[in-house]
């Protein structure tokens, strides 16, 4: 490369770095904001970095009266289940869509795809109406259990287990493994890369989510933290430093696995595309 | 002979459904089975709060209700207004970062990692962090504009004029790294002969952008424009978070009015209905969407 491009190189780089810091502008102010004091909040010019680290805020959320560790937890329970349950379904439903031989597949694989444009604005009435009758309003099944399934999951294992030669499926049964074992111990092993893009993309849905916690639960101790920061903020609304500090909270677990995880993020965004 | 080539067949199908059987139930249980209830439902006056003795059926009246809505129409149009311009703007931007991230800047990795943290962020924080932006007195934007000396700065999320505009732009935010992530995946699939060739024959970086780049990521961004007028056009969270419909109706979009309709005013059948029609706009958008594509590859 001639010096002259690599100056024009690191000239674009520059560049775009100050584009991504713009990007990422909002996350910098709610960070800073939230270790401020609330007459230090709106000054001009924005002071990035206080000279003095109050603490106030975040002792507000976490140690006053609402029980954020509780919504915390409520969050991780309902997306540890929902996750695990949706690459359990998926992965063995992927299987079979990519690797097995059955009657009615090529029409059920074609009905699974056509729910994927199905608005989830439809399915929440009849849902909230179904758990209505089986009391599982207010309650975090009525979010877990239609959080376990995913079409969209099952896409991706299928495309990733499409990319696996026969021949390794063959060989396994050779060898006298059932079908079960092949695709446990053979396959399953295999396909790493995609369990993990799957995991990493279904936390975020079930992390992320809103409209389902917003309809089902109605106890403020079963709220989950999107649902319990926008209480937060109803019941504080000027109380901007405290909601900042609320935000921070609810946005570091995702921030940091996004920073640990990347690579898996890119792959998991980039394989959930459906290629017409 | 024949006789085990059966028993074979048979255990593949068991197999096939056995493997499928847990997701199956989950996909019936939660979409198909909520989906033909909704049908009904559309058929039905009804008011939830008196369970299933508030139900009236009542024919096509529902429809016509709609159509007489100015409220659903007023949504119609934010809904259309939203998708509109987000997904447009959302696409140029992420194509663009996307090819000088890809090939025209060091530190790629690092610097894709800044630009889709928004997307990735949950949308309820986002908003509840905008919200506090958008303020129009004191929010470091309108500070930041009336330093630039513009005096009459935009109410924003108080606006009946500015409310729509602001959710635009910070969904869009979000919405360009995964834009610009999948354009990457794209760009990446590009052969590198063409570009090496192109540079022989003397092309320049932008006549190769625009004969080379942009042609090959035809179903690439075929594909992205599906996805996001499919979920933006179910846009709730930023709506219900920030201006929950207003002021006056002006970010009143279809998943919100759904909402207020069933949960609010317990008017399930009504709302089963108003969710019908987005979902037939989505269908129609989708499809003509596929067909023009179709006539457009054969032209490529």
């Amino acid at each position: 490369m001639t010096l002259q491009r690599k100056l024009m190189k690191w000239i674009l780089t520059i560049v775009f770095a100050a584009l991504a810091v713009g990007m990422i502008l909002p996350f910098l102010w709610m960070t800073s904001s939230s270790f401020k004091l609330q007459s230090q909040m709106f000054q001009t010019p924005i002071d990035w970095i206080p000279n003095t680290v109050h603490f106030d805020s975040y002792i507000e959320v976490w140690a006053g009266k609402y029980p954020f560790a509780l919504y915390y937890w409520n969050s991780i329970k309902i997306t540890a289940i929902s996750v695990l349950g949706t690459i359990a379904t998926s992965a063995l439903a992927g299987f079979a869509f990519a690797k097995l031989d059955f009657r009615g597949k090529e029409v059920m694989f074609l009905l699974y795809l056509s729910t994927m444009i199905i608005p989830t604005q439809i399915l929440l009435v009849p849902r909230f109406i179904l758990f209505d009758k089986l009391h599982l309003v207010d309650s975090h099944w009525a979010i877990i259990l239609p959080g376990m399934f995913s079409v969209l999951g099952t896409f991706i294992m299928r495309q990733f287990f499409s990319t696996l030669p026969n021949e390794i499926l063959e060989a396994a049964k050779v060898d006298g493994a059932g079908v079960f074992r092949t695709f446990w111990q053979v396959c399953l092993p295999l396909s790493k890369p995609a369990l993990v893009s799957l995991l990493i993309l279904s936390f975020t849905w079930h992390w992320n989510e809103y409209e389902g916690p917003l309809i089902f639960l109605r106890t403020n101790e079963l709220y989950t933290l999107p649902l319990a920061l926008t209480n937060f903020v109803d019941e504080n609304t000027t109380n901007y430093t405290a909601i900042m500090a609320a935000s921070v909270s609810a946005l570091l677990p995702l921030i940091l696995l996004v920073a640990f995880f990347q690579r898996w993020f890119v792959e998991g965004i980039a394989s959930s595309a459906v290629k017409g | 002979m024949k006789n085990g080539i059966r028993k074979n067949r048979y255990k593949d199908n068991l197999a096939g459904y056995l493997f499928i059987l847990p997701n199956f139930l989950g996909v019936f249980i939660f979409i198909l089975f909520p989906l033909l209830i909704s049908l009904a439902m559309v058929f039905m006056d009804w008011d939830y709060l008196r369970g299933f003795d508030g139900i009236d059926w009542i024919g096509l009246d529902n429809f016509k209700q709609l159509f007489q809505d100015d409220y659903f129409w007023q949504s119609l149009k934010n809904n259309v207004i939203f998708t509109g311009v987000t997904v447009p703007v959302a696409m140029l931007v992420g194509l663009i970062v996307a090819v000088f991230l890809n090939s025209f800047v060091y530190l790629k990795n690092f610097l894709r990692v800044l630009f889709f943290l928004p997307y990735v962020s949950s949308i309820v924080a986002i908003s509840v962090v905008w919200s506090v932006m958008y303020n129009p007195s004191e929010g470091p934007i309108n500070q930041f504009l009336r330093g630039l000396g513009i005096d009459n700065v935009p109410g924003w999320l108080a606006s009946q004029h500015w409310a729509l505009p602001a959710i635009i732009i910070m969904v869009a935010w979000t919405y360009t790294g995964y834009t610009m992530v999948l354009y990457m995946a794209g760009i990446q699939g590009i052969p590198k002969d063409l570009y090496e060739a192109a540079e022989v024959d003397g092309a320049s970086k932008l006549r190769q952008f625009i004969s080379i780049t942009i042609p090959r990521l035809k179903p690439t961004s075929f594909m992205i424009a599906i996805t996001l007028i499919i979920s933006t056009f179910q846009v709730f969270a930023a709506v219900s978070v920030m201006t929950k419909g207003g002021p006056l109706n002006s970010t009143m979009v279809l998943s919100y009015y759904i909402y207020i309709q069933a949960f609010q005013y317990y008017k399930v059948g009504y709302a089963a209905t108003v969710s019908w029609a987005l979902f037939l706009i989505i269908l129609l958008i989708t499809l003509l969407q596929w067909k023009g594509q179709k006539k457009w590859q054969d032209e490529f």
